[in-house]
């Protein structure tokens, strides 16, 4: 069951993949997360070009990355934004900050920018709710937000000054 | 600088409060200097981060709310010998009073030592109590004085942590040294039918292969216990592990470590490798025939992998969906093995009780519960961070002496403990004491530690909404009313918070419940509607309000409000006209503005923007 429209290079990588992680069904979600540390997302044809080399359908592999919320189907953008939507945020005003980075980049949860450069993401809790409101841009996380803070940031990376 | 020793406190939320600013920015002008800029990890007192440490002729300074302008005052002090006096935040007034209360087990080394560094552990007495197992106990021992301690799961669910790990010791497993195929029916080799070959033999390994998994996917919203011991203290939890290896006779341990926390899973590694270089960790460890090896694996973002049947299917790479018990993980686990799962916190606290005996543990004792609680104290908390509890302090003494009171001033409504299967407990009922059976009482659970405080500007209906909305997301979908009922109770919740619910919604939300915990499989659908039948419990009239008047007391849900100017605080300087993201207020320079209620979103920018107090919600 050669995957069809895989080019000999993604089947390459997805042997290379395999190799270092493993071929074991436990090893499914090591393997996706590796997948998403090189693309950022999980590309349809690397996907199923390591179910080729497992030798399981490309099925029983989506129905596991489907399952976690940490997969991801379409490319991101440069930057990830996670805000946090943890009960201590809640309470102090996440919802104000999803609505005002939304505003200022003009792109819904979930969503990324046209230019690429943003992605926008919720998450359910990043545990440092005594920052409460957080954000966390790529590795950095930023507390004690409001939403004028925030959109400063934002600018800030919007010119590259991170 | 002679007899001086300077740490700056790097755990994930100090670095997000600006800590690892200030360690870039001291560290070169100490090493000029000859000293080493040394670190450890969250010392609980989260409110006043950043935080730096000076040590002198053995007396240790603890300085919070550090900025670089603070920073150079005290590279300058460790220059001159004398140090200031202001900041002092462990012997300061709010300081003693976020301590006194506190006793530390699990906590004890937090923010203490370096937890990248065993040498750091095992002057703490580190690995003793593993020792002490080796050379004085039989297995059998370490179990009967884990029972005896009364150490029971901290997780949440309160289970005791001795009779667990004696049903791992007296599990036998199916039979010894059969290769059996772990899964058949995923067995779909060749394109040709009729066949199914297994996928992966080797992996079966019935028999007396054991497991022992630390359960570290902390998913409730609102708590951070696990990850600060892992990022402050990662040794102990490992030790915590050995001892419980010892006595179980458990061949491979799995640490299940939520993928968000990249600083914790970084630590364990460092640690797991340095346990293994000094021989506590791996074949034959101190020179035994004790062998116990130890491996990380990231969660990939299911709150339900919290659930112990729903983590071992994602250790085996499946979907993480629970299943029925029985068969029970001690007799049938990972990979079929029996397996013992316990949370961080509760293998933090065995090398204490092996250490010390189980009387000097449960010496901290009320009603049926011992020892200490970790608690993530947050929400609108004016001293928030995370803090040790002997079990029977009340509610009243975390909210009020340790944390002293809202932030805002206003005053307390309520604390949610347990998270999304927890309940709001109200302030009339702040007396409860913290242990087991009390927590039960009122409706919530203990839960595995977060405690979120919420000010009279807290919308319970909405924070039931919140709750719901997060445990509806999180259903697997296995069980039918899980995830229907969920989504049921949610859609009304909903039309309550939009003004248009009705007094029978309250009734309706109430049999839901009952059917959806009956008829759950997991604790997460036993228990989600937990917040919102506590609400109901406690917060009746703001449901009420919301319904019959359609009106929202703490003035959060957006369709029951609406945003005004006050004429006379409004100094007419446009700045709330400028953040409105839709154009719906009116005003110019000097001018008293206006809202247009009718294109108002209710977003609350311009209240935020507003330096005058001049808009408010009515």
């Amino acid at each position: 069951m050669a995957c069809k429209d895989c080019s000999s290079a993604v089947l390459e990588e997805a042997r290379q993949i395999v190799n270092e992680v493993g071929s074991e069904p436990e090893k499914v979600i090591p393997l996706l997360q590796e997948i998403q540390n090189r693309h950022s997302y999980l590309p349809d044809d690397l996907v199923e070009a390591v179910a080729d080399v497992m030798e399981v359908p490309a099925a029983d592999i989506y129905g596991v990355a489907t399952f976690y919320s940490q997969f991801r189907f379409t490319p991101m953008g440069k930057h990830l934004i996670k805000v946090c939507k943890g009960t201590a945020c809640h309470v102090s005003g996440a919802d104000l900050l999803t609505a005002s980075i939304s505003d200022e980049l003009g792109v819904e949860e979930g969503g990324t920018t046209e230019d690429m450069l943003f992605t926008l993401e919720t998450v359910a809790c990043l545990g440092c709710c005594s920052l409460a409101p957080v954000v966390m841009i790529d590795d950095k996380v930023y507390g004690k937000l409001t939403s004028s803070k925030v959109r400063k940031i934002v600018k800030e990376y919007k010119d590259g000054k991170h | 600088m002679e007899n001086t020793r300077v740490f700056v406190g790097l755990g994930s939320c100090g670095i997000a409060a600006g800590a690892q600013d200030i360690y870039d920015y001291m560290a070169p002008d100490l090493k000029s200097g000859g000293l080493d800029l040394e670190v450890t990890s969250c010392v609980g007192m989260c409110y006043a981060e950043p935080i730096v440490e000076i040590e002198h002729n053995g007396e240790r300074r603890r300085y919070g709310y550090v900025d670089k302008k603070f920073a150079d005052e005290l590279l300058e002090s460790v220059k001159t010998g004398t140090f200031p006096e202001k900041n002092m935040i462990a012997l300061s007034e709010d300081g003693k009073k976020y301590l006194d209360r506190q006793v530390k087990i699990v906590l004890q080394n937090c923010g203490i030592i370096n937890p990248e560094c065993i040498d750091e552990y095992l002057e703490a007495d580190g690995y003793k109590a593993l020792t002490k197992c080796i050379e004085e106990y039989k297995p059998e021992e370490v179990v009967s004085i884990v029972k005896a301690s009364g150490l029971k799961g901290r997780g949440g669910a309160g289970f005791l942590t001795g009779l667990k790990w004696s049903f791992l010791a007296g599990a036998k497993g199916d039979k010894t040294g059969d290769t059996e195929c772990r899964d058949p029916v995923l067995s779909r080799k060749g394109d040709k039918t009729g066949d199914t070959e297994c996928r992966d033999p080797v992996l079966s390994r019935k028999g007396d292969y054991k497991y022992l998994v630390c359960n570290a996917d902390e998913g409730d919203p609102g708590a951070f216990m696990d990850r600060s011991i892992l990022e402050g203290d990662p040794h102990k939890v490992i030790e915590g592990m050995l001892i419980g290896a010892y006595a179980t006779g458990a061949k491979e341990g799995i640490i299940y470590c939520r993928a968000e926390y990249p600083l914790a899973i970084k630590r364990l590694n460092i640690a797991i490798a340095a346990g293994e270089e000094k021989n506590y960790i791996g074949d034959n460890i101190l020179g035994t025939d004790f062998s116990f090896h130890l491996h990380v694996k990231e969660g990939a973002g299911a709150f339900v992998c919290g659930e112990e049947t729903a983590l071992m299917a994602s250790i085996e790479g499946k979907r993480g969906m629970p299943r029925l018990r029985p068969p029970f993980p001690a007799n049938s686990g990972i990979n079929k093995s029996p397996t013992n799962i316990n949370n961080v916190e509760t293998y933090g606290n065995v090398p204490f009780i092996i250490l010390n005996g189980a009387d000097a543990f449960n010496k901290y004792a009320f009603k049926n519960s011992y020892g200490t609680k970790v608690f993530a104290l947050a929400g609108k908390i004016k001293r928030g961070g995370l803090i040790e509890v002997p079990m029977g302090l009340s509610i009243r003494e975390i909210v009020t002496d340790i944390g002293g009171g809202t932030s805002s001033g206003r005053p307390v409504k309520a604390v949610q403990m347990g998270g999304p299967a927890g309940g709001c407990i109200p302030e009339r009922l702040f007396d409860t004491p913290i242990d087991y059976d009390s927590i039960n009482e009122t409706g919530a659970i203990m839960g595995s530690g977060g405690m979120v405080v919420m000010d009279d500007s807290t919308c319970m209906v909405d924070v039931a909404r919140y709750f719901l909305s997060f445990t509806q997301n999180e259903s697997c979908g296995k069980c039918t009313f899980c995830r229907i009922g969920t989504k049921r109770m949610l859609e009304i919740l909903i039309r309550i918070t939009e003004g248009n619910g009705k007094l029978e919604d309250l009734d309706k939300l109430e049999e839901l419940a009952g059917h959806i915990t009956k008829t759950s499989l997991c604790g997460l659908g036993q228990l989600a509607p937990n917040p919102v039948l506590t609400t109901i419990k406690y917060f009746r009239e703001e449901y009420e309000a919301h319904i019959k008047n359609r009106e929202c007391p703490a003035g959060v849900c957006k369709s029951l409000i609406t945003i005004q100017v006050i004429p006379d605080n409004c100094t007419g300087c446009t700045l709330c006209a400028r953040v409105c993201p839709v154009s719906a207020i009116e005003g110019m320079r000097k001018k008293i503005h206006v809202i247009d209620p009718e294109t108002c979103t209710r977003c609350g920018l311009c209240i935020e923007a507003c330096n005058f107090d001049a808009i408010e919600v009515v």
